[in-house]
């Protein structure tokens, strides 16, 4: 059998900057933020008053009856996977047994978990609404994206922390390059905007505190950066065996053509300082898509606004490309975004789609002191411009756990 | 004093469409939970809760299956409440 080729033929997404990809993508090109201060009451309990809530209310983009059965992560899922599979032309006569899905979530259904533990506290066991389970479950998100599809070649959620959403297009390449479907949705969400997990995150050290500047509060690579900002929503991925797509006329944005994971074995939370996982993974991914350093122009890193994290990344970037470094855009659109934990390997995957599709790589905003120790050409401010001709791009992710995805998307 | 059918209706119209999102013009005392109205398992568990704490009744598990249609429902409620 030939190799089967994997490309991109549908993107859907829910961001704080945006309720589609359209308007999130021309927002991140003019640099906007979507972090803002929070609204509501129990903020006051927080060390952190701010977060990037998604744009669009899932309200305005779906029926009440239906919202009330879903947690917002699935509502995330369907509004985006809605998009996506439209955006794919709505391929709906294929066969179904050939359809997957692989939608991730870092955290699950937190909302509904403390939601409902409050009302068996306050109003008893046979309050707890039967439709509970189905919501917090962390794979309720791509269950419900595969039950409105009806697909039957396989629904998985992998779960790795903030690396997850990455993961499950990992996965979803798999599927397709390993014969087990021809059309998989994949992509990550998430909605943990909530006190319990922005206190633990809190508590933690990790959120950024700059309660009187929250759209200056996300700034990867700068010097005076002081954590990540908390962000929900979600994007979603078409992918789609080459032939396939080409068979039924689809409009085809990119290829995707290799991943490589690797895991730490350092700590549970903090980053390797060497970064020799996050090298590794790189080598795999590049290896696996048949490429070397030389074929990469643009990358959207994981960039979390971290103290640590940053850096480690940077350098691990620096020694895994060596001196093709140089000419490898670096973004990090948390910057605008703010961090979706699980959603966020999916987003900035669907902007590195739009990257290569408009030959444009996305600004970093809020470096006001480039922080010495980054080594990487990092884009600011302003988008920048990417070669024409055949060009690749990597995202990479990384989770709670020392988890490392790096993907290789590349023109067609 | 036994609740009036009318209103039991009324009120069960209510919490059908606010569970299950049927318009309460459809709802009607001849009409099968779920093969009428689409109510499925999980959501008539949702009805059943809400009716307890509407009406003041207790509707014991066993006898949810016995509530096919809405008229099941109403009859039962109004005898609960004698």
């Amino acid at each position: 059998m030939s190799q089967r080729r994997v490309v991109v033929t549908g993107l859907g997404a829910t961001t704080p900057l945006g309720g589609d990809v359209d308007t999130t993508w021309k927002a991140i090109l003019a640099g906007q933020s979507g972090v803002r201060l929070l609204t509501d009451d129990w903020r006051e309990m927080l060390p952190v008053h701010f977060a990037a809530r998604v744009a669009t209310e899932p309200s305005e983009q779906m029926e009440r009856v239906e919202m009330r059965r879903l947690d917002r992560s699935e509502q995330f899922a369907l509004i985006a996977s809605r998009e996506a599979w439209k955006d794919a032309g709505s391929p709906d006569d294929l066969d179904k047994e050939r359809l997957g899905v692989v939608v991730a979530s870092g955290i699950g259904g937190v909302i509904t978990l403390t939601d409902q533990f409050n009302i068996l506290n306050e109003k008893g066991a046979r309050s707890v609404s039967p439709h509970t389970v189905p919501m917090l479950m962390p794979n309720g998100p791509a269950a419900n994206v595969g039950l409105e599809l009806q697909a039957k070649a396989g629904v998985h959620t992998p779960v790795s922390a903030c690396a997850s959403g990455a993961e499950a297009i990992g996965y979803a390449f798999e599927m397709i390059k390993n014969n087990r479907a021809d059309i998989v949705v994949s992509g990550g969400v998430e909605a943990a905007c909530h006190q319990l997990p922005m206190a633990a995150f809190a508590a933690m050290k990790a959120l950024s505190t700059r309660n009187d500047d929250p759209a200056r509060a996300s700034r990867p690579y700068d010097r005076d950066r002081d954590g990540f900002v908390l962000g929900e929503g979600g994007g979603i991925l078409v992918l789609e065996e080459y032939e396939h797509a080409k068979a039924r006329g689809a409009k085809i944005y990119c290829e995707i053509s290799g991943q490589g994971l690797t895991s730490d074995g350092y700590h549970i939370a903090a980053p390797d300082p060497e970064g020799s996982g996050v090298q590794r993974a790189i080598k795999f991914a590049l290896q696996n898509a048949g490429m070397t350093a030389k074929d990469i122009v643009h990358l959207n890193a994981h960039a979390t606004s971290t103290p640590a994290g940053d850096v480690a990344e940077a350098n691990a970037l620096r020694k895994a490309l060596g001196a093709d470094a140089d000419h490898v855009a670096v973004s990090a659109t948390k910057s605008m975004t703010g961090h979706l934990l699980g959603g966020a390997g999916a987003i900035e995957s669907v902007f590195l789609v739009k990257a290569l599709q408009d030959r444009l790589a996305p600004p970093t905003i809020n470096i006001e002191n480039l922080d010495p120790a980054v080594t990487v050409d990092v884009v600011r401010d302003t988008p920048r411009a990417l070669p024409a001709g055949d060009i690749a791009a990597l995202n990479d992710s990384f989770g709670f756990g020392g988890h490392n995805v790096v993907l290789v998307f590349n023109s067609i | 004093m036994a609740l009036a059918q009318a209103d039991v209706l009324a009120g069960l119209k209510e919490i059908v469409e606010e569970v299950a999102g049927i318009p309460a013009a459809s709802i009607e005392l001849d009409k099968n939970f779920t093969e009428d109205l689409e109510v499925d398992s999980l959501s008539m568990v949702e009805v059943v809760v809400a009716c307890e704490e509407r009406f003041g009744v207790k509707i014991p598990d066993e006898k949810v299956t016995d509530l096919v249609t809405v008229g099941d429902a109403v009859n039962f409620i109004v005898n609960a409440s004698n």
